[in-house]
């Protein structure tokens, strides 16, 4: 084999170095991971040389394991909490700390320059832990956060002396409205991306006018609902290098001289590409962004309220480079039709809703995808938000966009049907499995049966993420997907009619993913039981909030939220009353 | 101010458009019964449902309409989340889809910040998921297991106090002020509230201290109020002074 005769030649007859260098160009997180089992030396090699690492579930794993294994990480990724927890579906307290990683990476000698955190708890002390055990850190991004507060900030602000990004996106931050900005050292002139749009409290402006000044390298700047009209526009001309701007409050008198002044600095700005913010906006001040839309490849609008139909069109018939759209559903079916007479070039689309009551007010329908498929054929990744859906709209979509590798669709109503012939929607949805083969990402809504599972099963091959509610008569369904979906990764399913038949038929299968959430469903407690018993390296858990359970149980209980998740390292010590890990 | 329980009486408040719930104060002793009907002991505890959840064997006079979850119908298979959420004042009008915890699947920051941003340019009359869900866990001495309330869903300690009855159907905050403040600084009349066996509500603020319910402007309880916990009147006598310590601290 590998390491037997020296006089064939091989990959191993060279010195490792040479080896290292060639691993250098393989950056995939998936690759490297392929790499790294084809043989000791190999593996050796690839772990020393190894400065990114990507862990989707940080209790799959340990911190002390992770260190052992790559000393020379630099840039870590970690996610906690499941993803149904961004929907209140998961308790708070229930888990994804923080604060041990940092701990043990601050023990050790590892020189970590780059933290990323999604869906996790941050306390305020690991904020400061982290900023004063790495010399070298210079980025950290915080996504769908909780446990921090402005302090922790001025922490990061305050001792991070090389920090090149300060990224934080729709954390939940409670903002002690101090002057952390102010904590960024007079020597700091390194920063290159600074986002605080999520932050709710006033911030110091002089503080961000100053900071921006001596920012040189400064290209991602989004600021937050605070951050007034005229600092705006001050802040623009210290940084006409933008490349990427949030605005936060966008309101102003259309005759005054600080709209004047915007526009001059703006124009100035000729690298802007992606826009976003506009906390606060309204319809005649969009006017002013026009001279740089002509080049934008990102809008955001999702957080602009109060712009309806026109004065969205008569925004994006400037934006003609677009690639990516996030916007409300006020831009109404006509403007999607806009959106896909001028953005030829669009890739991602995002439609949110703008009235969560579901009163039907200026929402979009099946009519607009239809408009967007056909104008914009490079369109791959769709997160679409609508009143209703039809399955001859769907079937239209997959045959105009074979090429989405996310599909994301909600129907605000559960369980509505196709409205035109009252059918479950599973034609419409088999369509898109069936026409998009490289769809790694779906989420489903609408009435749907057993059947839209078979199609799923059958077509979506690359499939890897899977978001199911409301959905199926029986156990059938679950099954069809865990057989057929090979490359399925995660799970998540609510309000579904699977059981323990579905659960328990192939308890191997959950070895190959990544973690299965079950809520309101079927399955019993002793359906859980008896995974857990046959699956030791699986941690399942049993999430409930009913204070006072006695443990035995009864065994025919079905269980409210389930989640479980393959481990290397056993149950997780930092579970708290509520969770059961059987 | 009334010490203990009154039922259903006062305020014209229908939280629910639903039947309140007469009854004298001598036939609202709470039994530990488990849900399901008569020996509950031996059923499954199926949460799926508000009409079955809600079924404390109450030695209640009158029928309890079990009204507590407007949504009745069930729409083909649709299960109701735990949480229980007051429909909006006008009980003519279908509860919202919308209503059931987690949908329709936007992140709770978006939804926070839509709703900061309607309540600044609309008056909005709704009160349904138009404006972030403040969901607190409510626990009850003695009741076997805990419920949840949507604090945004009331505009005040009555609707609130007419909600948590509804949810154990043996107390209530007590008459509040015309402002919802408590006459605290009489200490008299706390010490007559606090010396009854009934039943008291009181919550945990964001300093994780423990207050009685009551006692600051509705707005502010709103934002500081973590959980809720009705526990004993005996029990919460320790509470007072702080609580009172607390108050003035913030005058």
């Amino acid at each position: 084999m590998f390491w037997g005769n020296r006089k064939t030649l091989k990959m191993n007859y060279f010195p490792d170095e040479v080896l290292e260098h060639v691993f250098d160009f393989i950056s995939s997180h998936k690759d490297r991971n392929s790499v790294s089992l084809v043989c000791k030396s190999w593996y050796k090699i690839e772990r020393y040389s190894r400065q990114r690492v990507f862990i989707g579930n940080c209790y799959s794993i340990s911190p002390e394991r992770l260190i052992a294994r790559f000393p020379g990480l630099k840039s870590l990724t970690l996610k906690g909490m499941p993803h149904f927890a961004d929907f209140n579906l998961v308790p708070h307290d229930w888990g994804g700390f923080v604060y041990p990683w940092i701990k043990a990476l601050a023990k050790s000698r590892i020189g970590l320059e780059e933290l990323r955190l999604k869906r996790m708890v941050v306390s305020d002390e690991s904020l400061e832990l982290l900023s004063k055990s790495f010399l070298n850190f210079k980025s950290l991004v915080l996504v769908s956060c909780e446990g921090f507060t402005t302090d922790g900030l001025a922490a990061i602000a305050a001792n991070c002396r090389f920090l090149r990004e300060l990224d934080l996106q729709e954390n939940e931050v409670d903002d002690h409205r101090g002057h952390w900005l102010s904590s960024f050292p007079e020597s700091c002139t390194s920063l290159v991306s600074l986002n605080f749009a999520c932050l709710k409290g006033e911030i110091n402006l002089g503080a961000i006018e100053r900071l921006v000044a001596r920012s040189p390298n400064l290209k991602s700047l989004r600021l937050n609902r605070a951050v007034p009209f005229d600092t705006l526009q001050k802040l623009l001309m210290q940084a006409p290098q933008l490349v990427d701007l949030g605005t936060g409050n966008f309101v102003h008198d259309p005759s005054s001289e600080a709209y004047n002044k915007l526009k001059s600095a703006i124009q100035r700005c000729k690298s802007i590409r992606s826009l976003s913010g506009f906390l606060e906006v309204a319809p005649h001040c969009m006017s002013a962004i026009y001279p740089i839309c002509a080049n934008l490849t990102f809008l955001n609008l999702s957080y602009a309220p109060g712009l309806h139909g026109n004065d969205l069109t008569k925004l994006i018939q400037h934006c003609r480079k677009l690639q990516r759209l996030w916007i409300l559903d006020c831009i109404g079916d006509k403007g999607l039709g806009v959106v896909a007479s001028t953005c030829k070039e669009l890739q991602e689309l995002r439609v949110f809703p703008s009235d969560l009551i579901g009163a039907g007010n200026a929402a979009v329908t099946e009519e607009g995808l239809v408009h967007i498929s056909a104008g914009c054929p490079k369109l791959n990744s769709l997160l679409y938000f609508c009143q209703q859906m039809t399955n001859a709209a769907l079937i239209t979509v997959a045959k105009n966009c074979p090429n989405f590798i996310r599909f994301r669709l909600c129907i605000l109503d559960p369980q509505k049907p196709d409205p035109v012939t009252n059918q479950a929607l599973d034609e419409g949805f088999g369509a898109i499995v069936q026409s998009c083969k490289g769809l790694k990402r779906l989420s489903l809504s609408g009435l749907l049966t057993d059947q839209v599972f078979l199609y799923i099963g059958m077509y979506a091959e690359q499939l890897e993420m899977l978001s199911i509610a409301f959905a199926g008569d029986s156990d059938k369904g679950m099954l069809y997907v865990l057989n057929g979906c090979k490359k399925l990764r995660k799970l998540e399913i609510r309000d579904c009619p699977f059981g323990n038949e579905a659960l328990l038929e192939d308890v191997g299968k959950y070895e190959t993913m990544r973690s299965l959430w079950m809520s309101s469903c079927e399955v019993t407690l002793g359906g859980c039981k008896t995974l857990a018993e046959k699956m030791p390296s699986l941690s399942v858990e049993i999430i409930n909030e009913i204070e006072q359970m006695e443990f035995s149980l009864d065994d025919m209980q079905k269980v409210e939220k389930m989640y479980l998740y393959r481990t290397l390292v056993g149950h997780r010590k930092d579970a708290p009353e509520f969770v059961w890990i059987l | 101010m009334e010490v203990g329980l009154k039922m259903g009486k006062g305020g014209g408040d229908h939280v629910c458009g639903c039947e309140k719930v007469k009854m004298g104060f001598e036939e609202t002793e709470l039994r530990l019964g488990l849900p399901g009907g008569g020996g509950g002991e031996g059923e499954a505890i199926r949460k799926r449902f508000f009409s079955e959840t809600v079924d404390l064997k109450l030695n209640l006079s009158s029928k309890e309409s079990s009204g507590i979850n407007p949504n009745e119908e069930k729409v083909k298979g649709l299960r109701q989340e735990k949480s229980l959420l007051p429909c909006a004042n006008d009980p003519a009008k279908p509860p919202a889809k919308a209503q059931v915890v987690g949908w329709p699947p936007v992140r709770s920051f978006r939804k926070n910040m839509l709703a900061t941003q309607k309540s600044g340019s609309e008056e909005s009359t709704e009160k349904a998921s138009g404006n972030s869900a403040a969901l607190v866990k409510v626990s009850m001495d003695g009741a076997p297991y805990l419920r949840k309330v949507d604090l945004r869903m009331c505009n005040s300690y009555q609707e609130l106090s007419d909600a948590l009855a509804k949810m154990f159907s043996s107390f209530t905050i007590g008459n509040c002020g015309s402002q919802g403040m408590r006459d605290f600084m009489n200490e008299s009349k706390l010490m007559d509230l606090l010396n009854g066996s009934d039943y008291v509500p009181t919550y945990e603020d964001r300093d994780g201290d423990w207050m009685l319910v009551g006692d600051v402007p509705w707005e502010m309880f709103v934002e500081s109020c973590k959980r809720l916990r009705i526990m004993k009147g005996t029990e919460a006598i320790g509470l007072a002074p702080r609580a009172m310590e607390k108050c003035k601290n913030r005058s």
